[in-house]
């Protein structure tokens, strides 16, 4: 088991022929991703195998609609590759051909684009990872974005955050400690997004294959404290988290779209004390994810934090 | 992007929403002309001269010498961002209070101690305020929508209003797929008490500012205060206005008002390079990949005994150019005392990164001690590769380790040279 994508997903890519399509659709391929087409309007009909060194290890049918693509075949996973000004049409266009999860991992699409496709979505079957995101993988079985599989090992911790190169950290972490990843999405840095932190960790919560999880937020909104609610209220297995930004100053935008801080809210310490009050294991240096998560998954840290001695909360969890 | 309130107001104007007839001068004798030519001669007789800085506050902020920190006194009084001319020689007058502001530096709550230089003033007109109100539009992340605030407290700080009587401020949620609609318009109307004429104005008033929101793509648009007159008008007396930067492409109008000198020299200049750099006010410089990695290593820095001098994302396409001219920004700021670089190649291979460390390091002088963690794709290869290059980095394998390192080479930089 995994969460939402695996050896058997099909998958469609959206701008398969452009630069970054064709680099990723190569390293996809490469992986064992199961590719089963692309889109790229004008072009198709033809197949296509890559260029020069993104060689694809076997050729793709293009299609020129999503519609087509997905009656044809049957693909039921698109990643997007669209150039920002286009993106917002792409992603309705996956939308209205029914494909069941859409993973765009295009930066810097306009917040006013995202809205309408966000009503959309929840008006709809779909579901949305991203945008401005690196992707999906289930180590082993199928990568979907534009990690480097390398580092990934097949296992039972389940990972999302809002970050990328982060999420190769806390996963090279992760795997050096002999602990391999269930499923690893990266939800995207972007204000609007269309799967939030509580939305993958409730897929992993009703995972069976995945056995604790690792939460990455960083600082503006607050979907670390919406997910860290529901946490708290819902999900027995351990979760470790960490918030990028603790030292950024307020009202900048820290290179993601989403990562601001304004009027006082939205502070990595805000998010930090709501999360340790929710049970999770909140470590303050991103160096210590992976130590962390053998320590707690070895019974070594009590809920709450990864200093042992404030575990007031775990004895009062124990006791019930 | 943030614009200055007099091109706020202009693209509002565009947009037929009422603002008061005002004009942005750069000289103190421009202030003085256009007050008499502009507003004096068409029988206007009262003025404001208004501070043009990104910051607000700007009415209860000070104006001071920007070398000696005085404050800068006027008609026996403190010199603030905003003045209202009624009496006397309006021109002469808007001509001092200009003079006043120009090269001097405005401290407002949002400015902080170093404040800002004034270089632009707006000089507007003068109207008579029946009531002050509050009005923003900004998205509401939680839902996905925008969402339209107003309140009966206008011209305070709208997070105090939020705090101590969040019940005075009325919100309205846009459906993307209906849009603004009048129920909503007259439901915030009836939601400030208002009747008749103000009602009337206020409904069309509200509904232009979000056409003009969503056409302009803006992040963030408040009003504040925004007045009805005596008469029954409503009037945007405040605008600020923040572009969404990602739509910047489809506004090239828009994109020029930007005002780089309200920017930080060095943010501007690692701009040029699409450096995504931000100046912090530390002592350890860092270089990362990624923005949630390079937010991550400010705090290994702050953990690790030291400051972040900024932040800086080079992103995917770490070849030596841009390197280089990361370096280059970097240590042009005079406080950095340790370099940390720190990169995760995924796709990015280390040993170009390495070999793009090295010839960025020909290019420029670096005299601090230099901590390089390069992890992911060939990171052994570009281990070896800065090991031999004879140079003195401190090579750091994981982030623990670099976090170690610049505990290390702080309490180096420390020690008195013997």
């Amino acid at each position: 088991m995994s969460v939402l994508v695996n050896k058997a997903s099909k998958i469609l890519v959206q701008g398969i022929t452009g630069g970054e399509g064709t680099f990723h659709s190569s390293q996809m391929l490469q992986y064992g991703t199961n590719v089963v087409g692309g889109v790229t309007p004008g072009k198709g009909g033809s197949m296509y195998s890559g260029k020069g060194d993104d060689t694809f290890t076997r050729p793709v049918p293009v299609y020129n609609t999503v519609s087509e693509a997905r009656r044809e075949t049957k693909a039921d996973v698109s990643i997007i590759f669209v150039p920002a000004a286009m993106a917002a049409d792409a992603i309705l266009e996956a939308i209205e051909a029914g494909i069941e999860t859409i993973i765009c991992i295009t930066e810097g699409i306009p917040v006013n684009d995202m809205i309408p496709v966000k009503a959309a979505l929840d008006r709809s079957n779909s579901r949305l990872i991203g945008p401005n995101c690196p992707g999906i993988i289930t180590p082993g079985e199928t990568k979907i974005g534009i990690m480097p599989g390398f580092i990934f090992t097949p296992g039972t911790i389940g990972l999302v955050s809002r970050s990328g190169t982060l999420t190769y950290e806390a996963v090279k972490q992760l795997s050096d400690v002999g602990l391999g990843q269930s499923t690893c999405i990266g939800i995207g840095g972007d204000p609007i997004i269309g799967t939030k932190f509580i939305d993958a960790i409730e897929l992993f919560n009703n995972d069976p294959k995945t056995e604790a999880i690792v939460m990455i937020g960083e600082i503006g909104g607050t979907a670390e404290e919406e997910a860290a609610e529901y946490i708290k209220a819902h999900v027995k297995k351990p979760v470790v988290g960490f918030i990028a930004g603790q030292t950024a100053p307020p009202g900048r935008r820290m290179g993601h779209a989403g990562a601001i801080i304004s009027g006082g809210k939205g502070t990595a310490a805000d998010k930090m004390a709501t999360m340790r009050a929710c049970g999770i294991h909140v470590v303050e240096s991103p160096a210590t994810i992976g130590v962390t998560m053998k320590k707690v998954l070895e019974g070594g840290l009590t809920n709450g934090t990864s200093k042992p001695k404030a575990a007031a909360k775990a004895t009062k969890t124990k006791k019930k | 992007m943030n614009i200055h309130e007099y091109q706020a107001k202009e693209l509002l104007r565009r947009h037929g929403v009422p603002v008061l007839r005002g004009k942005a001068v750069f000289s103190a004798a421009d202030a003085g002309a256009v007050a008499y030519n502009d507003f004096v001669q068409k029988g206007v007789n009262v003025l404001v001269v208004k501070a043009q800085i990104h910051a607000g506050g700007r009415g209860k902020g000070t104006v001071e010498n920007p070398t000696t920190g005085a404050p800068i006194e006027l008609f026996g009084k403190q010199l603030r961002g905003v003045t209202v001319i009624t009496e006397g020689n309006l021109a002469d007058r808007a001509y001092q209070v200009a003079d006043g502001l120009l090269n001097n530096k405005l401290v407002t709550i949002q400015t902080g101690p170093e404040g800002k230089i004034v270089r632009r003033v707006f000089i507007e007109e003068g109207c008579d305020i029946g009531h002050e109100y509050y009005c923003s539009i900004l998205l509401d992340r939680q839902t996905s929508q925008n969402i339209v605030m107003v309140s009966t407290e206008g011209g305070v700080d709208i997070e105090e209003v939020a705090e101590h009587s969040p019940e005075k401020i009325i919100k309205e949620w846009i459906d993307p797929l209906t849009g603004f609609r009048g129920f909503q318009a007259r439901r915030l109307a009836f939601g400030l008490g208002l009747s008749g004429a103000a009602f009337k104005s206020f409904v069309a008033f509200i509904q232009k500012l979000y056409t003009a929101y969503e056409a302009l793509d803006c992040s963030m648009l408040e009003v504040n205060p925004l007045v009805v007159t005596k008469g029954g008008d409503f009037i945007a007396l405040d605008a600020k206005i923040n572009i969404d930067d990602n739509a910047l492409d489809r506004h090239p109008d828009i994109a020029e008002l930007r005002d780089t000198s309200e920017e930080d020299p060095l943010e501007v200049e690692a701009g040029k390079y699409n450096l995504n750099y931000i100046k912090l006010d530390g002592n350890v410089g860092c270089m990362v990949n990624g923005a949630g990695l390079a937010m991550g290593t400010m705090d290994i820095i702050q953990l690790a005994g030291g400051k972040p001098a900024n932040f800086l994302d080079v992103g995917g396409g770490a070849n030596v150019e841009r390197i280089a001219n990361a370096f280059r920004i970097m240590m042009s700021d005079p406080h950095v005392e340790a370099v940390l670089i720190n990169i995760f190649g995924g796709i990015v291979r280390c040993d170009r990164v390495a070999n793009g460390i090295l010839a960025a390091l020909e290019q420029v002088k670096v005299d601090v001690p230099v901590i390089v963690r390069l992890d992911g794709t060939n990171a052994e290869e570009a281990r070896e590769i800065l090991r031999k290059s004879g140079l003195d980095f401190l090579v750091a394998a994981t982030l623990q380790d670099a976090a170690d390192k610049v505990t290390v080479a702080l309490s180096r930089s420390k020690q008195p040279v013997a």
